[in-house]
């Protein structure tokens, strides 16, 4: 065993996701020890950074969900301490963090992403809430997904079949976030590609389809074992997947990701796959398609991540 | 497209589970309660007692004597119905509440939980009727759900039911044939609306019951801990053919130790027995025995004292609070027990807002988790039995400056219309959130 010895693995935060971080982090502190690395699991707090200076840890993977981890600011701290840790860089972390933004790098990069349009509160309060929900479903028309701009496991998601249920979702959207996108919904197959690389270039794992058995993949559905059935490949055609794995790996590289991430299509009823958002920590609890995808694909869970975990040690 | 039809379910058995099982799924809103547990977030949510007031040495050296004098008789089976000696001194805790009842009237439960789900289990078929007060306690709500029970909330003010409203519902219901088990009550401190049944309002259910030929569930956790003066009777001092009572140790001493107890008419009495062993063969002999040393051994009445003192300082606190930092608010006047019942401003909706609430570092439990029918999002609920009185200051600071942003929200988008989602939904903290 080659790994380096000490990783220190963190979960929780104060996201509105830390439950799901927790599950997540004990995964791979598991996963790790079962392949002789030492792992110190631990929750980020006012004591974190001078713990890292004081401890050292040849790899930190900060295994945190929602702002605390994705919006960039820890692992850029991370750099600036020259802490080698798992996943993307600060500045990739953060750009696709941000949904609106990832969806324009991703489409100037070829990748084709629904229409959509991102609105503040000030937005709303500045040109009044009922002629900005009468125009955004006029030109984007309905169906409709509301998101908050940033955050992840489908909270404050909200899918929009009236304009009525526009407002409603807006202000659902808005209780998460400061700023909500609102896209076209793309009726079709959803499919999961993760993506991983440790060293020798990105490969896109096994595509996973999702059907929850509610109709919309929220969070009851990603978290309930049994509530969501997977295909695994996914019952499209050939040259669908093939078109899966090379739009997930540009949009991979059009983000500047490494390691490790998740990217989330809408498969449309003529075979396109249109991005949806990309994931630099996802989910590893499990009910997540990550690890389905890698256990499906055969990996060995542990196996990969302690691959991660070298890859960037080294 | 398509080419395969199979798919991966990660639970196989998803689709062998009871009907009783479907609401228990991942929850967006439990999930955010995650949180609550922080240092950063001052948590206003969970219910659970202050047990660092206890005298720890004391328990320690009540413990210590448990293992040496009777330590193969504690970590032993037990009598299913309990241990006589801790029976004994729930009758003279009962006695204090006005309860007369002799030792063979107790059966000792696991919590005072484990006795309502017993009681429950006993009398509920599915699509029967269970009268509840509006808002009512979540575990009952979990409880009544997984017997498959119609929970009829029942309005109240702020001197607990309405026995108008309560014989409206009943004669609702008997018009629909529908079978109508027992009335649950909560009469001292509710939780979680944190009012007090009076003394006339218990006499006049009590009436009603015994008229309509309704059994009445008294839940009486926290009727030791009154602030400024005792609550009136218990309803079973009055009734002891007509009234189940369930007691507890859990706020009066720790709910650590899992024990609580009910007192039930002869009949009833038998059956909670046998139904207990099948279920878990007998409460823990050695909690009991740890309680029954306490009580034999230790001021245990200075002791609820200082916790009384303790929670009507939080209380005040809170009040205060509420009173400078939301003085258009309205909410109800504990005195005594673990809660206050906030109403929020018009069209503001407590289950929605809490992300918002977890994002300012303040934590509370939505109304929704206290009804069976989809009530109680223009409410929430408060709890000051934890955090110390500075962390409550700055808890209400932080849900001003929530409600200040929602309501701003309301302005720009007006209200909207919600869903309601029929069965009782999984709004509130587990345990051991603060």
């Amino acid at each position: 065993m080659t790994s380096p010895t000490k990783v220190l693995v963190l979960s929780g935060g104060i996201s509105h996701e830390r439950d799901i971080s927790l599950k997540s982090g004990r995964r791979v502190a598991d996963g790790l020890l079962a392949h002789g690395v030492e792992v110190t699991l631990r929750d980020p707090d006012a004591t974190l950074l001078s713990a890292l200076v004081e401890a050292k840890p040849d790899v930190v993977w900060p295994v945190l969900h929602g702002a605390s981890g994705e919006d960039g600011a820890l692992r850029g701290l991370l750099d600036m301490l020259g802490l080698a840790y798992v996943g993307s860089d600060g500045e990739a972390t953060r750009l696709a963090w941000n949904k609106p933004v990832a969806k324009t790098l991703v489409e100037r990069a070829g990748v084709a992403t629904p229409p959509s349009i991102t609105l503040s509160r000030d937005a709303f309060r500045e040109l009044g809430a009922e002629s900005v929900l009468a125009t955004v479903a006029e030109h984007l028309g309905l169906p409709l997904v509301v998101k908050p701009a940033f955050g992840g496991s489908a909270q404050g998601v909200s899918w929009v079949d009236s304009t009525e249920d526009l407002r409603k979702a807006m202000v659902h959207a808005f209780t998460y976030a400061d700023s909500a996108l609102v896209e076209r919904r793309v009726v079709g197959v959803e499919v999961c590609v993760t993506i991983i690389d440790t060293g020798d270039g990105p490969r896109a794992i096994a595509p996973v389809e999702i059907e929850p058995l509610s109709g919309h993949y929220d969070f009851e559905a990603r978290y309930t074992a049994g509530a969501t059935r997977f295909f695994t490949p996914p019952r499209l055609d050939e040259h669908v997947l093939e078109a899966l794995h090379a739009q997930a790996t540009k949009a991979f590289a059009a983000l500047g990701l490494r390691h490790l991430a998740r990217v989330d299509f809408m498969v449309d009823s003529e075979g396109k796959p249109w991005f949806l958002e990309a994931s630099t920590m996802p989910g590893l609890t499990e009910t997540s398609s990550t690890v389905l995808a890698l256990d499906s694909a055969g990996y060995d869970i542990g196996s990969v991540y302690a691959a991660l975990v070298e890859s960037a040690a080294s | 497209m398509m080419t395969r039809s199979s798919g991966i379910s990660l639970d196989p058995w998803f689709e062998n589970y009871a009907e009783r099982a479907s609401g228990l799924t991942a929850s967006e809103v439990r999930a955010l309660f995650a949180v609550a547990n922080r240092p950063e977030v001052v948590s206003l949510a969970g219910g659970m007692p202050f047990v660092a007031a206890l005298p720890f040495d004391n328990v320690s050296r009540t413990i210590q004597r448990v293992i040496e004098n009777s330590g193969a008789a504690a970590l032993q089976y037990g009598s299913g119905q309990g241990l006589p000696a801790l029976r004994e001194h729930i009758m003279a805790i009962m006695a204090l509440e006005g309860i007369r009842a002799g030792v063979d009237d107790i059966v000792v439960t696991t919590g005072s939980q484990q006795g309502l789900d017993l009681v429950t289990k006993l009398f509920i078929n599915p699509g029967d009727a269970v009268l509840a007060e509006s808002p009512s306690y979540v575990g009952a709500m979990g409880v009544f759900r997984s017997y498959q029970a119609r929970v009829e909330h029942v309005a109240m003010d702020d001197e607990g039911m309405i026995p108008q409203a309560l014989s409206e519902r009943i004669a609702h219901l008997r018009r629909q044939n529908v079978p109508i088990k027992f009335l649950y009550l909560i009469p001292n401190f509710h939780n979680p609306a944190g009012v007090t049944l009076s003394a006339s309002r218990r006499l006049e259910i009590l009436d009603i019951a015994q008229a309509e030929g309704i059994l009445v569930l008294e839940d009486n956790p926290y009727g030791l801990l009154w602030f400024d003066q005792p609550p009136p009777h218990a309803i079973r001092s009055a009734d002891e053919a007509g009234v189940i009572y369930l007691g507890s140790f859990s706020k009066t001493f720790a709910p650590g130790l899992r024990v609580g107890w009910v007192v039930a008419p002869h009949g009833i009495r038998e059956k909670l027995v046998l139904a207990s062993e099948a279920a878990i063969l007998s409460p823990s002999s050695f909690s009991q025995m740890i309680l029954a040393d306490y009580f034999e051994t230790n001021d245990w009445k200075g002791q609820i004292t200082t916790y009384r003192g303790l929670y009507q300082e939080r209380r005040d606190t809170m009040v205060s609070a509420l009173a400078t930092h939301l003085p258009n608010v309205s909410h109800t006047a504990p005195t005594g027990g673990f809660y206050l019942w906030l109403t929020l401003p018009e069209g503001l909706d407590s289950k929605e807002m809490l992300p918002r609430a977890i994002k300012e570092l303040v934590a509370y439990t939505p109304g929704t988790a206290f009804y069976a029918d989809g009530g109680g999002r223009g409410n929430l609920r408060l709890a000051f039995c934890y955090p110390e009185p500075d962390f409550i200051e700055e808890g209400i600071k932080r849900l001003s400056r929530v409600i200040t942003e929602e309501l701003e929200l309301l302005e720009t988008f007006g209200p909207t219309a919600t869903d309601i989602p029929l069965g009782v939904t999984l709004d509130a903290p587990p345990p051991e959130v603060h």
